[in-house]
């Protein structure tokens, strides 16, 4: 039976977990695209440069410290011995809403009213941007980043099932729900959720009882830079903090495609989906085709999905007039 | 002065229909093609051939490919790395297995085969719209390279997993190889960039184009006129596909001489030809060539100056680079929307006015 087997159960539950990390990067595309209609490519850079910020403020590199070297020869790299990791999220967390409100003032204000498409543009423009900054100013070499969660496999687990898995995933699916949590709340029971709301529901209506557009993109593009940097911690503790980080948005396209673009449960349902689906095909049928299916299994399954229920699991239904 | 006609005259839908309706761009045109196939190649060296006119090429006919689907059909793709592995994986079977086939015919084989992937990929179009659409070519683009490095019969078995073209001739002119002589190449690549933006211009201002054009602008109208979205949309992705298909087996086989399918086709092709045609403009010709020339170009230029002038240090001028193409694609958004194409023809519009303002 196959439900009997350890290693059913332990692929399975690795594949949630993966999931919940997709999940978590896909909740940041959510955030955007309700609120403002755009398709934020950027989602995975921002990621990359918030984990890049933490890690660079929590072992005190100067920054564009490479290029101060090259332009006035000026040799430093560090200030100091760093600050203590509270200190150094809260810091990434600022530089994250100044993102946010820079994003919003020089690239989003200029192109409102264009079309979907050219936003979606703009914002591919927007992670070259960011991953070149973010590359001039920390470095582009591989870090180690340790926020002092817990590693390696779980013990418990381990003894009493026989299943393998790690502290750390188990650690960051708190995290994630705890984060999907407080926005629910957050968007449910307060006033500026309220307003987000309205603005995703209707632009206009939402301009015309005074609800200021620029403020609330300001709130949603630092609020997806918080879940960046949430994703960035995660994906960084695990893998280390690299360009490659920047992919997990790839990672998260199909999810939200399978969840539909504009419905935050969809985000998570869809996430756990992939998350499990890519593994266990990876484990059961990826042996005899070769391997590393993980590559494109999510966006197959997705793209099979979509020719069945194109608005994906919880999308609006998409009704069109001429 | 010169450049003015001195009102609209057109009598006949021919002269409505011309390319280049005013005598100096036509001119112009024909004079820059006669430079480009007999001067330069007088003065072609290595290294303006492989760093600046071969992809160049190769580029704006991927470019004007993508143009077709994206700019003139409306269907956001972003596969676009995936299928020229098509076209450079066809073009290394085909030469591998038929030695004494020409070039020519190689390379307009390998384009077929990637049509044929195209209209696979291009079916979920009829279903899933926008975006939607837009990552769902994704999953052609992870699925085909994936797919290159694990079936071991498109690369011959080879150890390494990489594909190297060997010496082949188009008309007796060894084209493909370590041996091949910078003009021939140079000539080659030109010729089909010829051919099919001919082609592609025809096809577009013809039936078929102005079906896809009406998909494009929306597509439940077109669907009510009588437009059959199935045979349009196919279309598009077809000829679309064939285009970056052959563009794919000349980047492998004449320009790169040796691939390797993650590195060579990754999605950041997908995204390079993606700005040609957004900086160039959607749905222009002109702008197709242009974004080419200036996403090819660029690179060499900021290389040449950072690097070369200024003596930075290679890596912070690749990121320097990076921050400057992103701006320039945001800016190039923010200011005109509909790229380089339409800066050109406004300024056309006041260069026919000149010097009075209207």
């Amino acid at each position: 039976m196959i439900l009997f087997d350890p290693f059913f159960w332990e692929v399975f539950i690795s594949g949630l977990l993966a999931g919940v990390m997709y999940a978590l990067v896909a909740l940041g595309f959510v955030l955007i695209f309700k609120a403002s209609g755009i398709f934020n490519f950027a989602q995975g850079v921002l990621a990359l440069f918030a984990a890049l910020t933490l890690v660079g403020f929590q072992t005190g590199q100067v920054p564009f410290a490479h290029l101060l070297e090259a332009v006035f020869g000026l040799h430093v790299t560090h200030w100091g011995d760093g600050m203590p990791t509270v200190l150094a999220l809260l810091l990434s967390l600022f530089v994250m809403i100044g993102l946010a409100w820079l994003i919003v003032k020089i690239v989003l204000r200029p192109l409102v009213n264009q079309e979907g498409i050219i936003l979606f543009m703009a914002t591919i423009g927007l992670a070259f941007v960011l991953e070149g900054v973010g590359d001039l100013m920390w470095g582009a070499n591989v870090k180690r980043l340790d926020v002092g969660l817990p590693e390696g496999p779980s013990d418990f687990l381990l003894d009493h099932t026989g299943m393998f898995i790690e502290k750390l995933e188990i650690s960051a699916a708190v995290v994630a729900m705890i984060l999907v949590a407080s926005l629910m709340l957050f968007s449910q029971y307060t006033k500026m959720g309220r307003a987000l709301r309205a603005v995703a529901d209707d632009h206009q209506a939402a301009l015309s009882v005074g609800i200021s557009l620029e403020t609330i993109w300001w709130v949603v593009w630092s609020i997806s830079g918080l879940v960046a940097l949430v994703a960035g911690v995660m994906w960084g503790a695990k893998s280390g903090v690299q360009f490659s980080l920047s992919l997990i948005a790839l990672k998260a396209l199909p999810v939200l495609m399978l969840g539909g673009f504009t419905s935050i449960p969809g985000a998570i349902i869809g996430g756990l989906m992939i998350g499990v689906g890519e593994k266990m095909f990876e484990f059961y049928i990826g042996p005899m085709i070769g391997g590393a299916t993980e590559n494109w299994f999510a966006y197959m399954l997705a793209l099979l999905f979509l020719l069945f229920r194109p608005q994906g699991l919880f999308g609006e239904k998409i009704i069109e007039r001429v | 002065m010169i450049y003015r006609e001195a009102g609209d005259f057109k009598t006949t839908y021919k002269a409505d229909q011309e390319t280049f309706p005013i005598r100096l761009d036509k001119v112009g045109f024909w004079l820059s093609v006669l430079i480009v196939v007999f001067v330069i190649p007088l003065f072609l060296n290595d290294y303006w051939e492989k760093a600046v006119f071969l992809p160049f090429f190769i580029y704006a006919i991927a470019a004007i490919g993508l143009n077709i689907l994206t700019g003139y059909c409306g269907q956001v793709s972003l596969g676009t790395g995936g299928f020229m592995a098509v076209g450079a994986y066809s073009s290394y079977k085909l030469m591998t297995s038929f030695p004494n086939l020409d070039m020519f015919v190689v390379i307009i084989c390998s384009g077929i085969v990637t049509a044929f992937v195209g209209i696979l990929f291009g079916i979920p179009s009829l279903r899933i719209k926008g975006f939607y659409l837009a990552v769902a070519t994704l999953a052609s683009q992870f699925f085909l390279v994936w797919l290159f490095n694990k079936w071991e019969w498109t690369y011959n078995y080879s150890a390494t997993g990489q594909i190297t073209a060997p010496e082949r001739d188009f008309l007796g002119v060894v084209v493909t190889g370590a041996y091949s002589a910078p003009w021939a190449t140079y000539l080659f690549c030109f010729g089909f960039l010829f051919i099919f933006g001919w082609m592609a211009r025809n096809l577009v201002r013809g039936h078929i184009g102005r079906s896809w054009m009406a998909i494009r602008d929306m597509d439940i109208a077109a669907e009510i006129i009588g437009v059959n979205p199935l045979k349009a949309k196919l279309s598009a992705f077809a000829i679309s596909s064939f285009y970056i298909g052959v563009a794919g087996a000349l980047y492998f086989s004449v320009w790169l001489g040796a691939a390797e399918p993650t590195e060579a086709f990754s999605i950041d092709k997908s995204f390079d030809v993606l700005f040609m045609i957004i900086i160039g403009g959607l749905g222009s010709m002109t702008g197709s060539i242009i974004g080419a020339a200036f996403i090819v170009l660029l690179p060499v230029v900021f290389k040449t100056v950072l690097v070369g002038l200024l003596g930075w240090p290679t890596d912070i001028a690749e990121f320097t680079q990076i921050i400057l193409i992103g701006s320039l694609i945001i800016f190039f958004l923010i200011k005109e929307p509909h790229g380089i194409a339409a800066l050109w023809r406004t300024l056309k519009q006041k260069l026919r006015l000149w010097p009075f303002p209207y």
